[in-house]
Order: C-alpha cells, then structure tokens, then sequence
C-alpha cells in the first residue's frame, strides 16, 4: 500500500510538471490555434538563466532565497521578452499563413534557441542550485519532500490564476474573443495584436515558472532538456483538450499518473512483457484510445474544420 | 598558408618538447625538424593522417570532446618524437568528424574518412555508430581502434579491422557480477536506459550477478533522455533489493542516485563505466557517496604511466578527464606503434601488425585476442567517496599463467575458427558469423574455465 | 502532354537526364563521401514523396511517417541478415517491405479517421515513437528486432552475382557502391515521381484534394472519405517502406535510433519547405535539407578561420543554427514554401485575413 501511495505521489508530482508546461501550450493554442512547438525551449531557457543568475549571486555571497527569488524574476523577464520575439519574429508575419507554416516555423525556431543555448551554457549538464531547503516527509511509509509539494502548489495556484485571467478581466475577454473570432473582436475594438502577444509573454512566463520547478526538482540541466518536457505536455495538453486550461491541468496529472503507475504495475501484470521499457508508450496508447472516443479530448470542445 | 604555419609551430614544439625529454634521444633528429622546411636534402617527410570520429553535438558531446582531447594529446607527442617510419620523418594529422551519435551520420563520416585516406581510425565513441562504420573500413581495409565503443558485436562482425582497447559489456558485466557477488549483496535490481551501451551491460550484468548465486528482483527500463525515476525505483523499493544496477550513463545515473536516497532506499547503487565519472558526482550530489562503478583496466593512480598522463592532460586542456580519453590515447598510440614495428604506413603491411601488439598503455598493457578485444580484461571497481572516485579493487585480471592457458586455448578455437571461414561460400556468410560467435562462446568458455582455476 | 512533345523541352529533359547520370561522377571528384550524400539526399526525396500524397494531397498532417521507414527498413534486415539466417533476395523483401508498411499505414489510419489537425498530428507522433520503442524493446521475451543493438551485417543489394555494395568495372568504367546505389535510387525515385504526377490527376488525386479543402463538402458530394483517406495513409506508407528497405540494404546495420521523432519532423520540413503538394517543390525541399547541412559542415569552419582567423562558435553548433534560422527565415518570406503550386499559390494571395 506504502507503494501504491508512493506512486500516487510520484504521479501527481510529474504530472503537476507536465500541466505547467501543458498551460503554456494551451493558453497559446487557446487563442491562436497555434501549436508553439518552441514552448518546451522556453522552458530549457528558463531553468538556465535561473542557474546563471541564482549560481552567480550564490557564488557573490547573496542568501539563498534572495538569490532565488532575484533568479526567478530574471528568468520570467527573459522568457517573457523571448515569448514576445517569438511572436513577433517566427508566428506574427504567418498569421494567414496555410496552417502548417507555423508549424515549421516553430521548428525552427527551437532549434535556433537549442543551439543558442549549447553555446552559451554549453554542451554539459548543469547541477541546478539548491534554491528550496531539502526537507523530507514520511507518510505511511511513502517519502516526499517539500519542493514537491510546492510543484503541486505552484501549478494548482497558476491554474487557478489562469482561469482568473481568462474569465474575470478585461484582458480575458478579448482573449476569449479574439479566440472566437479574431475578424470581428477587432471590429469591436480589441487590439487583436496586442492580445496575442499578452498571450505569448504569459505563456512564457508560465514556461520560466515551469523551468525553474524543473530545475529545483531534479537539480539538472542540458540544453535538450526542453524537447521530452515538451512532448509530453503537449500530449498531456491534447489529452485534456488542447485550448483549455482546467483540461491541460487534469491532462497533465492523468498523464503522470499514467506513467508512474504504468511503470509501477503494468509490468508485474503482463508478467514482464510489458515493463517499464513501455512507460512512454503508456501515455500515447491511452492518448490515442481517448482520441478515438473524444476526437477533441476529454475536456475540449467539438473543433470546427480549421483552415 | 594556416598549414605552414602549423608545421613550423609543430617543429617548435618539437625541439622544445625534446628538449625536455632530456638526453634520452640524440641531438641529430633535434636539428632536422628546424632544417626541415628550408634544407636542400631533407629526409622526405610523410603525412599520415588519422581520423577521429565521436559526437561533438548533442547530450554525449561532452564525452566527445573528452575523446578527440585524448587523441589530440597523443598527437602532439608522437608528432614532438619525430619518429621515423620506413625511412621517411613521420608527421601525424588528426581529422576529426563529429557523428551526431546517429548511425547514419556514421556512415557518411566513415565515408569522408575513407576517401580522405585516412591510415587509421580512432573511434568511433559509441557503439551504435561504431558498427556500421565499421564495415566501411574494413572494405577499405584501414584498420580502426576504438577506444570507447564496448558493444561484443562491433569485433565480433569478422572484420580484421576492427579492434578495441577497452574490455567490452561481456567483460565488463560478468566482473560487475562478481564483485557484486563479494560484497554479501542478496537480491539486486537492475536498470538500463534501453542504449545499446546500457542494454549490452545490463544483460552481461545479469548473467553475471545469476551465475554468482544472485536473486534478480526487479528488471527495470529507462531511457537516455529521461530526467525521472521515481516511478521505476519505487517499485525496487517494493522488490527489497540489497543492490540497484544500472547500465547506463552519468547524466541519467547522477540523478538516479539522488532519487533512490529521496525514496528512502538503502540499497547500494552500481554501475559500469559510463557512471564513473566527475559528472555523475556532480549531478548525483552527496547521495553518490558510497556508491560504486567499475572502469575497465585498473586506475590511472595504480599504472606506471597513469599520473604522468593526468598532468599532461589536465595542463594542457585545462579541465578534467571525463572519461574515455585515456583510452583514446592509448589507441592512437597502439596505432603508431604498430606503424613502427612493421616499419611501414601502409595499412595492409602495420594491419597484421596491430593485432601482434604488446603496447604498455597508459590504461592497461594492451594485448588483442583474434576477434581485436582486449587480451587482459581486467575490471576496476571504484567507490564515490567524498566527492572522489576510490579505487576499491579489481576484478577479472587473469594472472599470467592463466593468460597462457586462455591463448592455448584460444588458439584452438581459433584454426577451428579458420577452417570454418574457409569452407564457407559466400551465400554461408552468415553461418560464419554464426561460426564465429559459437567459436567465441566457447573461447570465453574456456577463459572461464581457466579463471576457476 | 502535349506539352512533352515540344522540342524544346524535349531538349530540357535530356539535359535533365544527362545532368542526373553524371552527378555521381561529378560528385566523386569531391570525394564518396559526397556520392553518399548525394544518395541520402535522393532518399529523402523518396520519402518526402510519400509523405507529400498524405500530407500535400490528402491533408493530413502526419508527424509519425518514420515509422513506416523502420517498418521498411527492419522487414529488410529480418528477411536477409544472420540475424534469422535469411537471406533473402531485395525484390522479394522491397515488395514485402512495402506490404507490411501498408498494414500498418492503415492500422495507423483507422482509428485516427475522425481527428482533424493538431490531434491528428499528435496521435501519428505517438504511432511514430510506438513503433520506434517497440523496436527498441522486442529483444525479449523473444529476440525479433535485437532492441537497441540493432541488426548488423545486413546483405547490400545483389543481383546474382552483381553486388551494389563494391567497387566494380562496368563497361570499362570503374564504379563505388555509392554510385551504384545512386543508380538504383534514381530509378526508384523516379517510379515514385511517376505514380505521384499519375495520382495528382487521377479520380483518387482529385478525391483526396476536395477532402484537404473541405471534408464535408467532399463526404456530401459522395467521395468515400474513410477509403480515401486510409488509401492515402497506406500508399505513402508503402513509398516509406520502400525507403526503409532501401536504406537497411544501403547501411548494412539498422538500429531504432535512425528512426527518432526528429527523422519525421524532418521529413515533413521538407514537404513544407519545398511546397506542399507540388512535385518539384517537394524534391527541392527534400534536396536542400537533406545537403544544406552537409554543406555547412564543409564550410562553416573555414569560412570563421578566413573571417575571424580562429574559430569562435565551433562549426557544429552554428551549423545547426544556420539550418533553423533556414526553416524560420523562409516561411517567414515564402510561407507556401519555395517552390509552391500555381494554384496554391493564387489562392494565397487571394486569401484575405479570413482564414485565420
């Protein structure tokens, strides 16, 4: 049972880290249609910038959670200037663009910012600073420390912030427009420009807060960090129903339940075929079954036929 | 004009670097480089070129660098000796290619190398380009050490070519099984990360642990991209293993260690040689303490040669070894000294030679069965202590008599080896190798046999 | 095809053909490395084909289409490598190769009919990596595919005694295993241009372009939507395992890692790149990034040593970089691609903000 519940947790943990990032890819694609393929960079960027400035400042004698926190502003900062380029640079010019463009675009876009970054961090993994003190609890007989705790917290809280801004400003509602209808919104008066990059700049904020989570948690870093995490919460994204944002949270939840019980028992039950070697696969088989019952996910609504 | 210029720094170097080696050579060859360029009767100089493949991008680029340092150090010393070879001076060329660890990257770096014509090759870094390209430079017939790619397959392909100075997964795992055995361990768990690095151990580990009286709790999977284990330790931690193995690199096995100590489990973690390094500790943190991993060959501390090697590399390239350099070194210089011994750099006249060699390493005293594995597969067992690498012990180092039986035996198998690759037509080329893997089951046999002893 | 007829391009056509023979000579001054490129290069036009009847003519977004090439490329290495102890001939296994591709194109397909766009997008990514870790992974309980140590001394092509894989005197003139491949590649890939420019004008072409446009409109017109689209998904899943066999015969070892999502992103770039759905366009995509990165690794490095007089970014890493800038810098200016379709052409220029 200790076990049961300790995969529970690791679970939820993972997941909470895949709904992070899942949020920022929906707020995106929520607004835009647009799959920001370059969302799981951003990340990567995020959690390096924090090592830079909060090892540096750690280094320079600064305390700890000064040092973290000034990281953290740091990091936001720079992600929210790199969501606005990317915007403007790679997505804005192909708004009427055939759909797939974009797509490409943003490719590209992640592999600019992958190389970019193994030349100024390097080609090592990086030890993340130890931000967060390291206190470990024991729950019938399952272990977990505090800054998993705070994961669950920071993504629970973030969503809820979210759905806050979508729903109860002024903000929100030309989003939620100009995702209806960016022709008319504009006819109403909403600046359609200036709400897809508030979109941008918040998704990558959401992505700076993913990537130093991400860092915290696992004390590692790498350039190519970026590309898996993104993978999986855009699975995660999809399964919830891509657009919205309580679904990228519960996708990404289901979807760390899914490979850490996946993992936990699946190969005990088929007998060893179908062990932990399978864990990735677990995600996309249920993803796929969902899909074949709710093309739109669990929690999205019913698509028109995108142009 | 960059090229001139190169020699002209090189023959610098030279003097001054003979110059420090003492009295040792004698004056005459100290003039000639400085002649060289500009002497009416110079003695012909030659270029030989080596290749050297590894991946310089992507997550193993690190190892990569690590790899093209060591051959760059061998290099400049063999150049700094000034050997001369068939009665002509001899200037080494390195011509190093990045293969993206991708197979088929590989392939067409193999490809460049071979019409470069190349001498010799010194890679590739891991296994699963290795292979492929292997064949490349067999049919062209440039031989190719590697100093890093331990998958059994690469030499076990029939290629005259292929050699290696590292003991290989067969080696390596059955030692890690032994020493596992030793340490009054039960129960172990093992992991690998699904490479055909990790995979490789991982299976030789097993069979290893097995036939040393060992229960296999727990078969678990990663991947070499995956950041969290938590799911797959938890369910070790269920199975109560007494030892968790894991066949796979440092920078999945750093973090491993540190979630194995967050879960609570006690066991002890070990792992071949791609954990034992400064990164494992590095992204491991203090829950490495303790640990264990095996480097093939014995510790650079224990070998004549090993500290001066150090020195050398850490002067020069300003940072630590990460890991395969030394062997990469070694390889360089097997190469060149069997282009002495056969007095020639025609790769059909030193080819055979390779195979006859006895070369004093820096990594071990480096002797080729007929398959080009390394002779003496002797396995060093290291310990993390307070952010170190302890040497503990070393497993699997045949003693001399016991060699001299395996090559009796060896050479048994080996004419039974001959006449089944000379029955075979060419529509039986796969029961040669099939042959050949029967003939190398039964040379490990008999090595075994004889270890018991 | 009247147009065939007329003299002067009658005469392009043989400068075509006779630029194309020569290539690998030509290229083989420069090395065999670069006859090899070459041959990679034609191979990825043959799967950019294929990818382009699915995604360029039928519109379907597949981001999982390296599957197929591993279906191909390990069909190829089971059936003649020691690995079984077959050995069999190549025109039995491509056939088959194709066969079994095409199985699972459409096992691929039918439960992905309903989704549209990014779903199905992230549904064929998840049958790409399926298919890739399953390889990786059938070592045990019964050893099929070898896992991660992949499958080696896998036999070149041979016909009878003729082997592609060696160097070898015909009519006098002395021709590499790359060349030769080269040869057969072009072959190939010119078959598949022929069933492509066939299949754009066909009754199934014509189907298939109505479903990229409007599906609905195209079910209510009475076009078997469900067939079509499953056709499409099995014919260019045959064109991949073709490909794959091809290329397991050319590398004489397979392993999963050949086949990473990465392959199939790549695959679908030079679709789009090139112009989706337009012949020439997609073979240029495929042409210029399958050789855009090889040529930087040429010239990156020497060109820094001229400029700068050592290198400051190493060649790699800039390589890389210079190849995404690429992709970013030509949809931004080319958004159709480089060399798109009249049509497809006209109807962007004619498309106001309305299909946003």
């Amino acid at each position: 049972m200790d076990i049961f519940l300790q995969q529970i947790i690791n679970g939820l943990v993972q997941g909470s880290i895949y709904a992070l990032v899942a949020l920022g890819y929906t707020m995106v694609y929520g607004i835009m249609g647009l799959i920001n393929f370059a969302h799981g960079e951003v990340v990567m960027i995020g959690t390096l910038v924090t090592i830079s400035v909060a090892g540096f400042l750690i280094k320079a004698g600064m305390p700890v959670i000064f040092a973290g926190l000034a990281g953290l502003t740091v990091s936001v900062l720079v992600c929210m200037a790199l969501g606005w380029g990317l915007e403007r640079v790679a997505y804005r010019p192909l708004r009427n663009a055939p759909r797939l463009t974009p797509l490409i675009t943003a490719i590209g876009m992640s592999i600019v910012l992958q190389n970019v970054a193994m030349i100024i961090w390097g080609r090592n993994y990086l030890t993340f600073p130890p931000l967060l003190p390291s206190v470990a609890f024991e729950f019938g007989g399952a272990h977990f420390t505090a800054v998993q705790v705070i994961i669950v917290l920071v993504s629970a809280l973030t969503m809820g912030g979210l759905l806050f801004l979508v729903y109860r400003t002024k903000l929100g509602m030309a989003m939620r427009a100009t995702s209806q209808n960016p022709a008319v919104a504009s006819l109403m008066g909403v600046n359609i420009n200036r709400v897809i990059a508030a979109a941008f700049i918040i998704g990558s904020a959401l992505g700076a807060l993913a990537g130093i989570m991400v860092g915290t948690y696992y004390e590692i870093a790498h350039y190519q960090m970026g590309f898996m995490l993104g993978l999986k919460a855009f699975t995660a994204a999809v399964l919830g129903g891509i657009g919205n944002l309580a679904g990228a949270m519960l996708g990404g939840i289901l979807l760390g339940l899914i490979e850490a019980l996946g993992a936990g028992y699946i190969g005990d039950l088929t007998g060893g075929f179908l062990g932990s070697h399978y864990q990735d696969i677990f995600a996309f088989l249920v993803l796929i079954v969902v899909l074949m019952f709710k093309p739109s996910g669990l929690f999205g609504e019913k698509t028109g036929d995108r142009a | 004009m960059q090229a001139k210029l190169s020699v002209v720094a090189l023959s610098i170097a030279s003097v001054f670097a003979l110059g420090a080696c003492g009295e040792k050579e004698a004056p005459k060859p100290v003039e000639a480089p400085v002649a060289a360029p500009v002497a009416p009767p110079p003695k012909p100089e030659v270029t030989v070129k080596l290749g050297h493949v590894a991946p310089m991008t992507g997550p193993q680029a690190h190892l990569g660098k690590d790899n093209e340092n060591g051959a760059v150090l061998a290099i400049e010393e063999l150049n700094a000796q000034a050997i001369e070879i068939g009665g002509a001076k001899i200037k080494f060329e390195l011509l190093a290619e990045d293969d993206q660890a991708d197979p088929k990257q590989g392939t067409i770096v193999a490809q460049k190398l071979v019409d470069a014509k190349v001498t010799g090759v010194i890679g590739h870094l891991n296994s699963g380009t290795t292979i492929p390209a292997s064949k490349l430079y067999s049919d062209a017939g440039i031989p190719q050490i590697s100093g890093s790619a331990t998958n059994p397959k690469y030499t076990q392909q029939g290629f005259k070519t292929a050699f290696r100075v590292m003991a290989n997964d067969v080696q390596q795992g059955k030692a890690l099984g032994e020493f596992a055995a030793k340490q009054g361990v039960k129960t172990v768990a093992i992991i690998d990360d699904r490479t055909a690095y990790g995979q490789g151990l991982a299976d030789e580990f097993k069979k290893g642990a097995e036939a040393n009286g060992l229960k296999v709790v727990a078969t678990e999977y990663t991947n070499d991209k995956a950041t969290d284990f938590k799911a797959i330790l938890t369910k070790i931690k269920s199975k109560k293993a007494d030892l968790v193995f894991y066949g796979g690199m440092d920078a999945q096995g750093g973090p491993m260690a540190k979630q194995m100590a967050d879960l609570g489990i006690k066991a002890k973690f070990l792992g071949g040689d791609g954990v034992c390094t400064p990164e494992f500790m590095k992204l491991g943190g203090p829950a490495t303490e303790g640990h264990y991993c095996s480097l093939p060959g014995m510790p650079l501390e224990k070998l004549a040669k090993g500290p001066e090697f150090k020195d050398k590399f850490v002067k020069k390239f300003n940072g630590e070894i990460q890991l395969y350099a030394p062997y990469v070194y070694d390889a360089v210089m097997v190469m060149a000294d069997s282009m002495k011994r056969a007095n020639s750099v025609d790769p059909v006249k030193f080819l055979p030679e390779i195979g006859k060699t006895s070369y004093d390493g820096v990594t071990a005293k480096i002797t080729f069965d007929e398959f080009g594995d390394l002779m003496s597969g002797a396995i060093s067992i290291y310990q993390y202590k307070g952010g170190k690498l302890e040497y503990v012990t070393t497993v699997g180092a045949p003693v001399e008599v016991a060699k001299a039986e395996v090559a009796q035996a060896v050479a048994e198998v080996k004419d039974a080896a001959m006449a089944v690759a000379g029955a075979a037509t060419e529509a039986g080329k796969g029961a040669v190798v099939a042959g050949a893997e029967a003939v190398k089951a039964g040379a490990d046999a008999a090595k075994a046999a004889v270890e018991k002893k | 095809m009247s147009k065939w007829l007329n003299p002067r391009s009658a005469f392009g056509i043989t400068l075509i053909v006779v630029a194309l023979l020569a290539l690998p000579f030509v290229a083989a001054m420069g090395g065999q490395a670069w006859v090899r490129i070459l041959n990679f290069a034609i191979l990825y036009v043959f799967l950019a084909l294929g990818l382009n009847i699915v995604v360029g003519y039928a519109g379907l977004l597949d981001l999982g289409y390296i599957a197929f090439y591993a279906v191909g490329a390990y069909t190829y290495a089971l059936l003649a490598s020691p690995h079984f102890g077959l050995h069999w001939p190549f025109w039995v296994i491509l056939p088959i190769g194709a066969l079994v591709a095409c199985f699972f194109g459409v096992i691929l397909g039918s439960p992905t009919l309903k989704l549209r766009g990014d779903y199905l997008a992230i549904v064929t990514l998840g049958f790409g990596e399926i298919v890739r870790i399953f390889m990786n992974n059938l070592n045990a309980p019964i050893n099929i595919t070898n896992g991660a140590q992949g499958i080696t001394l896998i036999d070149p092509v041979a016909i009878g005694d003729f082997k592609f894989s060696t160097t070898s005197q015909i009519l006098g003139i002395s021709m590499s295993g790359p060349q030769k491949y080269y040869y057969l590649l072009l072959a190939l890939v010119i078959l598949v241009i022929i069933i492509n420019l066939r299949l754009q004008n066909s009754r199934v072409g014509r189907a298939w372009q109505a479903i990229r446009e409007d599906e609905i409109a195209a079910k209510a017109v009475g076009i078997n939507t469900r067939n079509l689209k499953l056709l499409a998904f099995a014919m260019g899943a045959s064109f991949g395992g073709v490909a794959g066999g091809v290329f397991s015969a050319m590398q004489g070892f397979v392993s999963p890692e050949s086949f990473s999502l990465i392959e199939s992103i790549m695959i679908l770039a030079m679709v789009v790149l090139g112009g989706m759905g337009h012949i020439p366009g997609v073979i240029l995509g495929a042409v210029l990034l399958s050789i855009l990165p090889e040529a930087l690794r040429y010239g990156v490095g020497p060109i820094q040593m001229a400029v700068f007089g050592k290198m400051l970014v190493d060649p790699e890493s800039l390589r890389m970089l210079i190849f995404g800038l690429a992709l970013v810098l030509v949809m931004r200016f080319k958004p159709a691609g480089l060399w798109p379709s009249p049509e497809r052409k006209r109807e962007l220029s004619d498309a106001g903000a309305g299909n946003g």
